[in-house]
C-alpha cells in the first residue's frame, strides 16, 4: 500500500489519515508535491483542511499513514523540513508589542537576515509605507495580515503552507497576494494553501477536495 | 501613504548562509528582551505583591523585633515564590493566542533555546529586581545584617530554580485557559525543596553558622534545572501548540 515516493516529490503523502476529538476528519489522503506546483486544499468547514496544514507543518500527530520530505520519512527530518517551510495559520504570529519592522526583524534572522531597507522596501510593497514603527497593535486585521504576509516578499524559503492567507485582505491585496504566489511558483517554489476565494488567476492551480470522510478523496486538475 | 498595494513582488534574492544556532538565540534573546520591557505591567504587579505581603505583614501580627525576626526568612520566601509563580503565569499564553508559539515550531531551529532566551529574559526584568528588593524588605522584618548577603545569593540560586521549573507548568498549561489554580497545583511541589534549603540558609546565616550546605544544594537544584527544564518546557509547549 505504502510504496516510498519518488525521489523528486518535495512533499508526499501517503495514507494519511487524521482523528480530533474521536471524528475521522480524513481518510487515505496521498499526494506528491513537486516543486514549481501551485496545490489548493478545498472542501467545506470542518472537513479537515487545518488539521491538515497543521499535521504537515508537525503541530499534530498523523493518526495515520506517512508523511516524506524529499522522499525520507518526515519524523526523522523536522528540522530539515523546517528550514524550508514558510507557515502563515489562522493566526498571523505577529507580536502586538512590536514594530512591523521589528516582527520581520525577527523572522528574517532565521533566515540569515536582511538589510533594513530591503525590510522597509517589503513592508512599503505591502502597502504598509508610513506604519513601519508603529505598535503592531495600532493596526487594523488587514494590516496585521499585510505584515504576516510581507515575509513571503523575502523569505528564501521554498515551501509555503498559507491556511486561508487571504483573510482580511481588501480585493487588490488578494489580486497582488495571487500574483506573488504565481511568482513564486515559476520560480521553482511550492505552495499550499486553504481558502474559500475562487482564485480565477491562478494558472495550473492543482486542487485536493477533501469530502465526507468515508468518501475518500477526489483529485481534480483545473487549468 | 495609500499606495495601491497592487505589487507584492518579491524582493530580489541574496544568497545568505543558515544563521547558526548561537545567532538565532541572540536574534531572540533582543526580541524577548524588546518585547518584555513593553509589557510593563506584567513585570511591575509580581513586585509590587512580593513588597505590599511584607509591609503588612507586620501589621497584621506585632510590628515587633521578637516576633518578626524569627519568622522574617518564611515570610521573604513564601512571598518570593508566589510572586514568582504569579509573574510566570501568562509567560507563554499570549504566544499560543496570537500564533508567534506556532511560528517558534517551524523555525527549523530546536524549540528548547529559544524557550530559555525568552525565560532568561523574563528573569533578568522580573526576578533580579526582586532580589534587589529583598533586603530592604529584610530590614523591615528586623533580619539581621549578616542574613542580608546570604539571602540575596539564596534567592539568586532559588529564582532560576523557581522559574524553570514553574515555566513548565506555565508551558502545560498554556493552553487552558485561565490556569492559575492549575499551574500552582502542578507547580508546588516541586518549589518545596527550594522554599526547605532557601529558608534553611538564611535560619543557618541568622544563627551565626555556615549557609554552604544548603546554599550548594540550592545551586545543585538551580544547575539540574538549567540543564533540564528547557526541554520539558519546549515539550509543554508542543502539546499546548497540538491541542489548539
Amino acid at each position: 500500500m505504502s510504496i516510498a515516493p519518488s525521489p523528486p516529490s518535495i512533499l508526499s503523502v501517503r495514507q494519511l489519515s487524521c482523528e480530533r476529538d474521536e471524528r475521522l476528519l480524513f481518510s487515505g489522503l496521498d499526494f506528491d508535491l513537486y516543486p514549481g506546483e501551485l496545490l489548493q486544499l478545498e472542501g467545506p468547514n470542518g472537513v479537515g483542511k487545518t488539521s491538515l496544514m497543521r499535521l504537515l507543518a508537525g503541530f499534530l500527530p498523523a493518526s495515520g499513514g506517512r508523511i516524506y520530505w524529499q522522499g525520507k520519512p518526515v519524523e526523522g527530518c523536522w528540522e530539515e523540513m523546517h528550514q524550508a517551510l514558510l507557515f502563515i495559520g489562522h493566526l498571523a504570529g505577529i507580536k502586538a508589542e512590536l514594530t512591523p519592522l521589528e516582527n520581520l526583524h525577527w523572522f528574517a534572522a532565521l533566515e540569515g537576515g536582511q538589510e533594513e531597507e530591503d525590510l522597509e522596501e517589503a513592508l512599503s510593497r505591502v502597502g504598509l509605507a508610513g506604519f513601519e514603527d508603529q505598535p503592531c497593535q495600532q493596526l487594523s486585521a488587514g494590516q496585521k495580515r499585510r505584515v504576516a504576509l510581507a515575509r513571503l516578499l523575502f523569505t528564501r524559503r521554498s515551501l509555503w503552507l498559507l491556511d486561508e492567507p487571504f483573510t482580511a485582505l481588501d480585493k487588490q491585496g488578494v489580486a497582488a497576494m495571487e500574483h506573488l504566489l504565481v511568482e513564486h511558483a515559476q520560480a521553482g517554489g511550492t505552495v499550499i494553501l486553504t481558502s474559500h476565494h475562487a482564485l480565477e488567476q491562478l494558472t495550473g492551480l492543482r486542487k485536493i477536495h477533501l469530502g465526507a470522510p468515508q468518501a475518500g478523496v477526489k483529485e481534480a486538475i483545473h487549468e | 501613504m495609500n499606495k495601491p498595494a497592487a505589487a507584492f513582488c518579491r524582493l530580489k534574492q541574496k544568497p545568505a548562509n543558515l544563521p547558526g544556532l548561537f545567532a538565532v538565540f541572540k536574534a531572540a534573546l533582543g526580541r524577548e528582551w524588546r518585547m518584555q520591557v513593553r509589557r510593563r505591567g506584567d513585570l511591575v504587579n509580581p513586585l509590587v505583591f512580593f513588597a505590599l505581603v511584607v509591609v503588612l505583614f507586620p501589621l497584621g501580627i506585632s510590628p515587633t523585633e521578637d516576633i518578626l525576626a524569627p519568622v522574617a526568612p518564611g515570610v521573604l520566601w513564601v512571598a518570593a515564590l508566589l510572586a514568582t509563580l504569579m509573574s510566570l503565569d501568562a509567560l507563554f499564553r499570549p504566544d499560543l493566542l496570537d500564533g508567534s508559539l506556532e511560528q517558534q515550531l517551524v523555525t527549523g531551529y530546536p524549540l528548547a533555546p529559544l524557550a530559555l532566551a525568552k525565560l532568561g529574559v523574563h528573569w533578568l526584568l522580573s526576578s533580579l529586581p526582586l532580589i534587589l528588593l529583598s533586603p530592604f524588605l529584610g530590614i523591615m522584618l528586623y533580619l539581621p545584617w549578616e542574613a542580608q548577603g546570604v539571602m540575596m545569593l539564596a534567592l539568586l540560586l532559588g529564582s532560576l530554580a523557581l522559574s524553570l521549573v514553574g515555566a513548565i507548568g506555565a508551558a502545560l498549561t498554556a493552553g487552558v485557559g485561565k490556569s492559575g489554580v492549575l499551574m500552582t497545583l502542578l507547580v508546588l511541589p516541586f518549589y518545596i525543596p527550594v522554599l526547605i534549603f532557601g529558608t534553611g540558609a538564611m535560619q543557618a546565616a541568622i544563627s551565626g553558622g555556615s549557609a554552604m550546605a544548603h546554599l550548594s544544594l540550592l545551586g545543585a537544584l538551580a544547575a539540574l534545572a538549567i540543564t533540564l527544564a528547557p526541554w520539558a518546557i519546549a515539550a509543554g509547549l508542543k502539546i499546548a501548540v497540538s491541542g489548539e
